[in-house]
């Protein structure tokens, strides 16, 4: 593995203590619309980002925190989006579910579950078409894998073998339904193996077996291989979103999972290794939590689009950067 | 001065392809059928051989997979035409016409622009039955974010895919299905056109009919039918259905004070009934009557011959619409 598991540790405490405040912040009436929470599952962002590089893409879901910031997403831009401030990321108009960074080629999350897998397979096949070396990698749920957008995506990419990676982060709930009763089979690495696609379970809680995994599926596709689907079996602690009072799973399973933190989970492995300390971990911490407080302080004070530029957006207005290519 | 060549509406929406093909290498067209097949309508007919398989790309029976990768594709800087079969088809990507290549621009706060053409065809009069056969361009015209235009002549058959391409912003063109027989004359340098403004295809004094698509040939025969009763009818081809080029529109109907709305798309929250607001907001006291309108039957279309014709629009509605404007 390439990455430095400190990097991996450092990404998923940003990622955890970023949600932590946005879910005080959302307490406190300063967020609204949807808020879903990654906390449990940061290992899969961490580790599957820590595996592309700057020609790559990535399509996200509407629990997208954690995807944006381990693409390196800056915080500032996230919490201002999350205050619906000129400043955002998406300049107010897409809030939580709908983060956007062009500069990362961070296409977005999308809050239609399914609707980015078609997405991603296009921005690949617009790679493949242009002879240049880029993976998109696509997160989706286990829950996705019931729409028929999955199916269709999957199939077309095996077809034309168009460097996609399927990142498949299995929670094992779809919103509130669990996944024996959303999948006739729950082997989800098996039935996308049967497309043509090369496929294999990963334990999601821990982030050097997803860096590990998604690095030998990148160079795989890199290699010219096809798609690569990788099934990252995770859990999210907290409810689906700050709507939901999480009456369909029991306690101890929450706990049991629970058990298995991501963060705490390497954490003690660097510990073992003797490449971290209470004391370094501290100041890691530290220096997060003093990020995100002046990230919010500064995203508070950020100005609000002006209302007379509402309908900006709905049409190219004349400046050419959001478009690819440029005009005809 | 320009020659002119015999042509069909099918032949000119080839050229087209041909043209956008050969000229931008970024272009390149898929869907079901358009390759080896020739496309369901014959209209990418021998492009496969011309251009390849990378460039006509047939695709999988997946609607919304291969039109989200055309807005993938669009995003990285390519210029895909996306063919869906039928309108009613494409329902199966509606998700990916509305909730991504419609929204993304403004979703992502201007980042993500997606100039991608998705074609199909529309309308009735060929005995399809209710699932090949609808109008709903009317329902895509609701959506901010996309422009729709609908060729109804030779010449933007031939034009409106440059315009289209050129776009940086999603366009859906409709080709109607009845008119891809059609035969006429075209300049033999016909090319792009533009596509932001209705036409007047038929000047008159008296009555204003508008029209698009499929309907405009029907507007043009009531208006002929309407000059042997001494009745003078302007047609206007609205052409592009969004943004609707409402100065085309209220010019001629400060000129007529009378109009006729001709769509066949169905009557209850449609198109035809944003034409007719938007003329009673702008245009109410120059009106010497009621705006008419001739629709479709508010019934999924019904195969048999004589139950379709009694469906769709016909000119002896139209012109008994615009007598009714006469009082």
């Amino acid at each position: 593995m390439t990455t430095d598991p400190l990097d991996l540790l450092a990404t998923m405490l940003l990622v955890r203590r970023f949600e932590e405040r946005c879910a005080e912040l959302y307490s406190g009436g300063q967020i609204r619309g949807f808020l879903h929470l990654y906390v449990g599952e940061e290992a899969v962002a961490a580790g599957v980002c820590s595996a592309l590089g700057e020609d790559d893409s990535v399509v996200s879901t509407y629990r997208e925190h954690g995807h944006a910031l381990a693409r390196g997403a800056e915080p500032e831009a996230l919490m201002a989006e999350m205050f619906g401030k000129v400043t955002g990321c998406s300049r107010g108009r897409g809030g939580s579910m709908h983060l956007f960074d062009r500069s990362l080629r961070f296409v977005g999350g999308n809050a239609v579950v399914g609707g980015g897998l078609p997405l991603a397979v296009g921005l690949a096949l617009g790679d493949a078409l242009q002879h240049r070396p880029g993976v998109t990698a696509c997160f989706f749920g286990d829950g996705a894998m019931a729409e028929g957008e999955f199916h269709e995506s999957l199939n077309l990419a095996v077809l034309w073998r168009l460097p996609v990676l399927f990142c498949c982060e299995n929670n094992r709930y779809a919103m509130g339904t669990a996944i024996s009763k959303e999948h006739g089979r729950t082997e989800l690495a098996l039935r996308a193996a049967s497309y043509g696609a090369a496929a294999w379970p990963v334990d999601g809680m821990d982030a050097v077996a997803v860096a590990e995994a998604a690095e030998q599926a990148v160079a795989e596709i890199r290699g010219g291989g096809g798609p690569v689907f990788l099934e990252l079996q995770t859990y999210r602690f907290r409810a689906h979103s700050m709507y939901d009072p999480d009456r369909y799973r029991a306690k101890d399973e929450i706990a049991h999972w629970r058990e298995r933190d991501p963060i705490e989970l390497l954490g003690q492995r660097l510990r073992a290794d003797g490449r971290l300390t209470d004391e370094t971990l501290a100041r890691m911490d530290e220096e997060v939590m003093a990020r995100i407080t002046a990230a919010v302080d500064q995203a508070a004070g950020e100005p609000d689009e002006p209302v007379t530029d509402l309908t900006r957006f709905v049409y190219s207005d004349g400046s050419t950067a959001a478009v690819a290519g440029g005009p005809r | 001065m320009t020659r002119m060549v015999e042509t069909t509406y099918r032949d000119a929406l080839r050229e087209g392809l041909r043209e956008a093909l050969r000229t931008d290498e970024r272009v390149f067209l898929m869907g079901e059928d358009v390759g080896s097949y020739g496309g369901c309508f014959a209209v990418s007919l021998g492009l496969l051989e011309e251009f390849g398989p990378d460039r006509i790309r047939d695709t999988p029976l997946s609607e919304s997979a291969f039109v989200g990768a055309g807005i993938g594709a669009a995003i990285q800087g390519m210029r895909p035409i996306v063919e869906v079969m039928t309108v009613n088809f494409s329902l199966l990507a509606l998700d990916q016409i509305m909730n991504n290549a419609a929204s993304l621009l403004h979703m992502s706060g201007g980042q993500y622009a997606v100039p991608l053409v998705i074609r199909m065809t529309t309308g009735a009069g060929r005995q399809l039955a209710a699932q090949h056969s609808h109008s709903l361009e009317g329902w895509y015209a609701h959506i901010p974010g996309l422009r729709i235009v609908a060729p109804a002549t030779l010449e933007d058959a031939r034009g409106m895919l440059a315009g289209a391409l050129a776009d940086p912003d999603p366009v859906l063109l409709f080709e109607h299905g009845s008119l891809y027989t059609m035969k006429g004359q075209l300049a033999e340098d016909a090319g792009a056109v533009d596509i932001d403004h209705a036409a007047v295809r038929r000047p008159g004094t008296d009555v204003t009919l508008i029209a698009y698509g499929g309907m405009l040939g029907r507007a043009l025969d009531a208006a002929e039918a309407l000059d042997a009763d001494g009745l003078s009818a302007e047609v206007v081809d609205l052409r592009t259905l969004r943004p609707l080029d409402d100065a085309t529109v209220l010019e001629s109907v400060r000129r007529t004070h009378r109009v006729v709305v001709v769509d066949e798309g169905w009557r209850s929250g449609s198109l035809s009934a944003e034409i007719v607001a938007r003329i009673q907001e702008q245009a109410f006291y120059d009106l010497d009557a009621p705006v008419e309108r001739v629709c479709s039957a508010e019934v999924p279309m019904p195969y048999a011959r004589h139950l379709e014709q009694a469906a769709l629009p016909q000119v002896e509605d139209v012109v008994a619409a615009a007598h009714r404007t006469k009082g």
